[in-house]
């Protein structure tokens, strides 16, 4: 007997289905990202000039505090549903920006409150974002002990 | 004159990064989980090699917006620990990107237990 | 020799019906043949999963009620609904003194009630029978995609499910449209793995049950006024057409497909409805009004599912689907 796996599976099907798939537009999608991602960063660049100017702030503690009040902005525009439709309208461009990372930290939050505070909110807020820190933390320790064998060798 | 080059090349950079964003969604139908690791790795990744740096001395403070500047910040947190030892490559990277983090846990936890999910219309 | 295809030789009724939507599917084309419109989705409770149950349970006290029988009266409620273990269903039933036969195939719940209904009064074992499924979007997103709140692109091939709940009260007696007929569906599996594209997954499913239908019944295309598909979509339709079309069937005239006709599709954002609710709401609302007024004479409900979970999709594996046909005559 063959295996389960590709008991009725049609390969014909399924290319003549990618064939006549409804498509992203294109050039429109592409568009919108553009516009939307470049003005969550001016709006960035805007609080990082109006901090420097007004608080005084420089260097490494300016930045910080620029994605703080980003991160903020996001998970604000979310909690007042705002946010998922400038995601539907704009896809890559609100995604990768910082506050899409606020996004995918606060909706499951939201999302999930209904199974309680401590198992439902404070477990399911990494259900998206969880990926990131681990990836970010791993890749960062790895580069970091590279960098440092690197400079006992050299 | 100066402000508005500046201006000009925040939204030129970060536009364009979520452009090649937008070209992975439509082309590999990645969901926005994955486009997040993604992003962030190929920062952290860039910046080992030193790379990300041109882009962000290009840019300024607007290549650190997008989540690849997230990756750019552990990974130079990372080397710049490294410089002082073992204890520092290791935590260097988390060191650097803690505020975000922090800002991350703190306002999700807040504003999940302020707000209530909508429904969508469409 | 097994026959896919049965005749039901008393003819159950439907005697009345009920159907409860939101307000997305109240502004839709069908909503003025839907019973109640409820403008709030969470419909007065704390969570979307309570909404729906309590849809769920109101639909089926108003199809009771329209019928004047007593609980007692009623020999069984079959119901299913897309959350894990049926739960907006068995829910919903803590409600009524009846006797409660859970079931689950998906978004061709629906039919499936009513086969299993059909049977049981056309066998006698029971005088009315109430056959019901209900589903809601906010809920079924977060089962099976993602937060509400996230920022995310739909694909241009992804469905809405549908807000809403209906229900059907099967019975010997009455003067409502008759159930004649009825074929039930196999899982059929393409090799369809994206999670987005339901109808390409289950047109198949819903080809292979209407060639069955005609293989074994006296019936071709002709015969019937309408053929209603589940919530195939705009983009499944054109394909169960293709693939009808391929086996020498044309029923490109009279097709019709409840996901389609549930909304009012705005350019290119979605294929249409889809969910439990949607064949529930779009037959029992529209299409039995449309029987009572005797505007149809013979049509077939072919309600497809899509049998994955979030599991079996996030383990990459393809979606088995599954279609059941039950045939009405005015």
């Amino acid at each position: 007997m063959q295996g389960n796996e590709n008991i009725n599976f049609n390969k014909n099907y399924i290319d003549y289905i990618s064939s006549i798939a409804p498509k992203t537009k294109e050039t429109r999608s592409l568009l919108r990202a553009f516009w939307v991602g470049g003005t969550i960063c001016c709006i960035g660049q805007f609080i990082r000039f109006a901090f420097e100017t007004w608080l005084g702030l420089s260097g490494d503690e300016l930045a910080a505090y620029v994605s703080v009040v980003l991160i903020f902005l996001g998970g604000l525009l979310t909690g007042l549903g705002v946010y998922d439709r400038i995601g539907k309208y704009a896809g890559g461009g609100s995604i990768v920006p910082i506050t899409g990372f606020a996004n995918s930290v606060v909706s499951p939050a939201m999302e999930f409150k209904s199974e309680g505070f401590i198992y439902g909110t404070a477990s399911k807020m990494f259900i998206i974002a969880g990926p990131i820190i681990v990836f970010g933390v791993a890749s960062s320790v790895l580069i970091g002990l590279s960098y440092y064998i690197y400079f006992l060798v050299v | 004159m100066e402000l508005f080059l500046t201006f000009l090349k925040a939204f030129a950079v970060g536009g364009a990064i979520c452009t090649i964003a937008q070209l992975l969604i439509n082309y590999t139908k990645i969901t926005s989980g994955k486009i997040l690791v993604t992003f962030l790795l190929a920062g952290a990744l860039l910046q080992a090699f030193g790379l990300y740096q041109y882009v962000v001395d290009f840019a300024g403070a607007a290549a650190t917006f997008p989540i690849s500047g997230f990756g750019y910040l552990l990974a130079k947190g990372a080397i710049e620990g490294a410089k002082e030892g073992l204890f520092g490559a290791i935590t260097g990277g988390i060191t650097a990107a803690g505020a975000g983090i922090t800002a991350a846990i703190t306002f999700g936890y807040l504003f999940a237990v302020i707000f209530k999910v909508r429904s969508k219309k469409n | 020799m097994r026959n896919r295809t049965f005749i039901f030789k008393n003819q159950p009724r439907i005697h009345a019906t009920a159907t409860l939507g939101g307000p997305k599917e109240g502004s839709g084309p069908v909503g003025k043949y839907i019973d109640t419109i409820v403008h709030d989705d969470y419909f007065g409770e704390k969570t979307f999963e309570k909404s729906e149950r309590k849809m769920l349970e109101y639909a089926i006290r108003q199809a009771i009620q329209k019928t004047n029988f007593s609980d007692k009266e009623i020999g069984a409620i079959v119901a299913g609904d897309l959350l894990n273990q049926i739960i907006s269903s068995s829910y919903a039933c803590r409600a009524f003194d009846i006797p409660f036969l859970g079931i689950y195939n998906a978004c061709s719940t629906m039919s499936e009630a009513f086969i299993i209904g059909g049977m049981m009064v056309d066998g006698g074992y029971v005088e009315n029978v109430i056959c019901a499924t209900g589903s809601h979007f906010s809920s079924a997103e977060r089962q099976y995609r993602y937060p509400l709140e996230l920022g995310n692109t739909r694909p241009p091939q992804a469905q809405w499910t549908v807000t809403g709940a209906g229900a059907a009260v099967l019975s010997v007696r009455g003067k409502g449209p008759k159930l004649v007929a009825a074929t039930l569906g196999k899982v059929v599996d393409f090799g369809i793995t994206d999670t987005n594209n339901m109808g390409a997954a289950m047109a198949p499913a819903a080809a292979d049950t209407l060639l069955e239908h005609f293989k074994n019944s006296h019936f071709k295309p002709e015969d019937y006024d309408l053929i209603i598909t589940g919530d195939l979509g705009a983009f499944g339709s054109r394909i169960f057409k293709d693939l009808m079309w391929e086996k020498g069937f044309d029923i490109s005239e009279r097709h019709v497909d409840c996901g389609e006709m549930i909304y009012n599709i705005a350019e290119d954002e979605f294929q249409g409805g889809s969910g439990a609710g949607c064949s529930a709401i779009v037959f029992n609302g529209y299409f039995y009004k449309k029987l009572c007024n005797k505007e149809y004479k013979r049509i077939v409900l072919i309600a497809t599912g899509a049998l994955l979970s979030s599991v079996s999709s996030q383990q990459g594996e393809s979606i088995p689907s599954i279609a059941h046909a039950a045939v009405f005559e005015s």
